[in-house]
């Protein structure tokens, strides 16, 4: 069990500026985030286009900007607990007790909930045949190829994932790689080799279809592709794979009993608390009145939540606004020497 | 401005105004029409805005912008008359426009 003075669902900018805020004010923050890498959208769908409304900066990139925000948290030594989501929410006397999907368990006052849109998943196959074989027969990420081998394997998609593990996999099994057109959007060497592994006769290549139904009982034994005009062909095959990028789910946060407003959670502008108290909601994943989905937004809810978080993590104390260009405590704080 | 009708995956229609200049996603989402999701908020990274256009209008809209086709691969069944609704501007001339949502969006 991890005792803390708050404990941050969620590593994309807002949380990581709540990281400094907090810090300022001497508070201790544990920070968890269901990727394996800190910066939440940031990383993850826009790690290279850049963005032009951060105060002060012109030009940066998500990644830029991740990493100039993890720099100036250094002094605080955070706890990143990463490729974890928080599962269960519970209060315990008069804190919050917060454990994760590895049962990590959390103990704190104030818990800031900066999910981003919610959490990344695998986008999945529409089809409700899929669910069922989800995890024996259709897979969405390989944990040990291995498992593949000497096995008839359909692969669904059409980026570098799915080209990848086709070429990957092809080494020791049958693949057949089917694509919704016939572009692949993977690197050109990507296709390159694919094309060449099909020339040679080493997989094959099906498009432009879709996945249109699995046959099979227990096991999947075939399925049938379709095409836009309607054409159904059948596939023999042992597993399917699909490749379809990352789709944001509000998951667990729905179970919290928070107020919800289409999957933004409701907050008041003073605190950016929710209905529970202790339970703050910054960045994008909440709403009220006027809210703009920038990152801006996210740095000033986090700024003001941490001042409510003081509140509750020093009942004893008395909240005094200080500056940074001031402060004896701040600099000590960060590790600077104050003149 | 434009009257865009969106229908729904049941069939229910919603038929409104769309000032020039805002996107066939804003659209949605100003006048509280469900089905579109625009998770990342219009900047082409999510594809959960995805709509099908009617097959009359389908060829009279601009192209698709490099990366469009790309983000409609992680679309949820994606058909050959499939855009995504925030890279679709509205103007006078798309008064008229019709387009269907998606069961769900991811
Ligand atoms: S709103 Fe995300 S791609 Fe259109």
């Amino acid at each position: 069990m991890i005792s803390t003075d708050v404990l941050i669902v969620g590593a994309g900018p807002a949380a990581l500026f709540a990281v400094q805020q907090l810090g300022l004010l001497g508070l201790k923050a544990e920070v968890v985030d269901n990727l394996d890498k800190v910066g939440g959208q940031c990383s993850e769908l826009y790690p290279d286009k850049p963005i032009y409304d951060i105060p002060a900066i012109s030009e940066c990139t998500g990644e830029t900007l991740i990493k100039n925000l993890m720099k100036q948290i250094e002094p605080f030594n955070t706890n990143f607990h990463l490729n974890e989501r928080v599962d269960q929410l519970a209060k315990e006397g008069t804190k919050w007790k917060i454990t994760t999907n590895r049962k990590k368990v959390f103990i704190a006052p104030s818990v800031i909930i900066a999910g981003g849109v919610g959490s990344f998943e695998p986008r999945k196959f529409p089809l409700k045949e899929a669910e069922k074989f989800e995890d024996s027969g259709v897979f969405y990420s390989i944990r040990d190829k291995k498992y593949f081998d000497n096995k008839k394997i359909c692969i669904f998609g059409g980026g570098d994932s799915a080209l990848d593990w086709s070429i990957e996999l092809s080494k020791n099994s049958k693949v057949v790689l089917v694509h919704r057109r016939s572009e692949f959007r993977g690197t050109s060497k990507n296709v390159e080799t694919v094309n060449k592994l099909k020339k040679d006769g080493i997989i094959q290549i099906e498009t432009p279809y879709q996945l249109n139904s699995i046959e099979g009982d227990n096991k999947i034994k075939a399925i049938t592709i379709k095409d836009d005009e309607g054409k159904i062909k059948k596939i023999d095959t042992d597993y399917i794979l699909g490749f379809f990028g990352l789709v944001m789910k509000l998951g667990p946060i729905a179970e919290w009993g928070l107020n919800l407003d289409k999957k933004h959670i409701p907050v008041n502008t003073e605190s950016f608390q929710t209905n529970k108290e202790g339970i703050f909601a910054i960045g994008d994943i909440c709403t009220y009145p006027g809210k703009l989905k920038l990152i801006l937004s996210g740095f000033h809810e986090g700024a003001l939540a941490a001042r409510e978080c003081f509140k509750l993590a020093r009942p004893n104390e008395k909240y005094k606004f200080e500056y940074t260009t001031t402060s004896k405590n701040i600099h000590e704080r960060l590790g600077k020497k104050y003149i | 401005m434009a009257k865009i009708t969106y229908i729904e995956h049941t069939n229910k229609k919603h038929i409104v105004e769309v000032p020039s200049n805002m996107s066939v996603m804003e659209g949605a989402i100003q006048n509280n029409i469900p089905g579109i999701d625009a998770d990342c908020g219009g900047s082409m990274a999510c594809a959960t805005c995805h709509v099908y256009v009617d097959k009359k209008w389908f060829e009279k809209l601009k192209k698709k912008d490099e990366g469009e086709e790309d983000m409609l691969d992680m679309a949820y069944q994606p058909n050959k008359f499939s855009r995504l609704s925030c890279q679709l501007i509205v103007s006078n001339e798309l008064d008229g426009l019709i387009l269907r949502m998606p069961s769900k969006q991811g």
